[in-house]
């Protein structure tokens, strides 16, 4: 039979398709198999990257990636199933601080913000990992366009009272923005709710209730 | 034979994919607040036109009229989620900026009209031709849209060159403003509907400008030849 006559057969059709994507759907488990390490390594990188921001090196001796407890009680914005990781920064196998992240919700969707509390209860560092605040406005929450998130190094539960954790605006302890108000204070929230998660379960994420080691 | 100076021609101004066709608007403004991001979308929006192309091209006599566009989306969105997954391994800073976008490129209806009406129906060589002059075309939007917004609204050219090209052309990064304090709206997507509002009246004006320049060149021949008739009583079109 002619091909041409093949290809009007009703059932050329659907064999047609059926064989493409058979013939795509073994190129992408090749390419994923041949990336799946190399994207790995990368989110991993990422993760280090962020993490050392929050987590001052030199007070600290282990590797923070592989000293980690997760926890799945809520909070705000966290998704239970996935939970809570906390990277435990220990200094001669004594947990000093841990690093965690918080979501607050933004004016334009969720900020992802990497905060690290040390074992006292003080915040050691915060940083915004990513978020889609607009630009001029609401990004003076990096580091690179401002010195805004530094403030809340050394904060505390105990130094700061539950009223101040807020902006000015709401008669609170930290600056707004002119223009934006609500990204400031979704950071300042999260931040004061991830103090809280901390010191919820302190004793957990610090080790206390196990023996020595 | 196909015509490549055609082809070229099409891809890059008579039948460019935005200022002819008017596609692919929505990444386009979604993505050019720089020029770097706006060159590292072309890249990736090239190199899927390009294979689209080719493989649509290669498979044209198999692939039967009434399965053909299922096929195509089939291929193309096998060929973006490929860009996405090596872009995300060998170029992982640039696909945390434009990572969001890459999965839109199957969406980008430009590719598929590609295939339909151009690829599906010509040999391989003119087929990779127009993906890659077409790509070219959508780049070169990309970048002057995305370097007109990134000096208006920031005052620099090409920020982070170096993680899209290497360390190697880390001259590319300029800060042509020193002290400027920005302008907003151009980053916003409003800039970017202003700017190429701008870009497509500047194009159209350039085109009527060669239609006027054309038609005064043809109208001054007309009178030259009549006053030749003029002037010697005779036609010079009569002579043998």
């Amino acid at each position: 039979m002619e091909f041409n006559q093949i290809k009007k057969k009703i059932v050329y059709h659907p064999v047609l398709l059926a064989g493409i994507a058979l013939i795509a759907g073994a190129m992408l488990v090749l390419a994923d198999a041949g990336t799946r390490d190399e994207i790995e390594k990368r989110k991993a990188e990422d993760l280090q990257a962020s993490l050392k921001q929050v987590i001052i090196a030199k007070e600290h001796d282990n590797n923070l990636l592989n000293d980690t407890i997760i926890l799945h009680e809520p909070l705000e914005h966290t998704d239970p199933e996935t939970g809570v990781t906390f990277y435990r920064a220990r200094l001669q196998g004594k947990v000093v601080a841990a690093a965690f992240q918080v979501i607050g919700m933004g004016y334009s969707g969720p900020i992802y913000i990497m905060m690290s509390v040390r074992s006292n209860g003080s915040i050691m560092g915060v940083r915004v990992i990513s978020h889609a605040e607009t630009p001029g406005l609401g990004d003076k929450i990096e580091v690179a366009k401002g010195d805004w998130i530094e403030r809340f190094q050394a904060l505390s539960l105990s130094n700061r009272t539950a009223k101040q954790w807020a902006v000015k605006k709401d008669g609170g302890d930290f600056d707004q923005f002119s223009g934006a108000t609500i990204t400031p204070r979704a950071v300042v929230r999260a931040v004061h709710q991830g103090l809280l998660y901390f010191k919820t379960h302190r004793s957990k994420i610090l080790e206390l209730e196990a023996k020595h080691g | 034979m196909a015509d490549y100076k055609l082809i070229m021609r099409d891809g890059i101004w008579d039948n460019n994919v935005v200022m002819a066709q008017m596609l692919a608007l929505c990444p386009l403004l979604a993505v050019t607040s720089t020029a770097t991001n706006g060159l590292g979308m072309g890249l990736a929006t090239m190199a899927v036109l390009l294979t689209s192309n080719v493989i649509v091209s290669l498979l044209r006599n198999i692939i039967s009229q009434e399965v053909r566009i299922p096929v195509f989306i089939l291929l193309i969105a096998t060929i973006v989620t490929l860009v996405d997954l090596f872009m995300n391994a060998f170029m992982h800073d640039l696909h945390k900026v434009l990572g969001l976008f890459i999965p839109l490129i199957v969406t980008n209806c430009c590719i598929l009209a590609r295939a339909e009406s151009f690829a599906s129906k010509q040999p391989l060589a003119p087929a990779a031709m127009d993906g890659l002059m077409m790509g070219l075309g959508f780049m070169l939007v990309l970048v002057v849209l995305g370097g007109v917004r990134e000096i208006i609204g920031s005052g620099t050219l090409f920020a982070n060159a170096a993680l899209l090209l290497g360390n190697g052309f880390s001259f590319l990064d300029m800060r042509l403003i020193e002290n400027y304090r920005g302008l907003l709206l151009m980053v916003l997507p409003s800039g970017g509907f202003l700017a190429l509002g701008f870009l497509l009246a500047g194009k159209n004006w350039l085109d009527i400008r060669q239609a006027d320049r054309a038609a005064i060149e043809a109208e001054k021949a007309r009178i030259a030849a009549i006053n030749a008739i003029d002037e010697d009583g005779v036609d010079p079109r009569a002579q043998p």
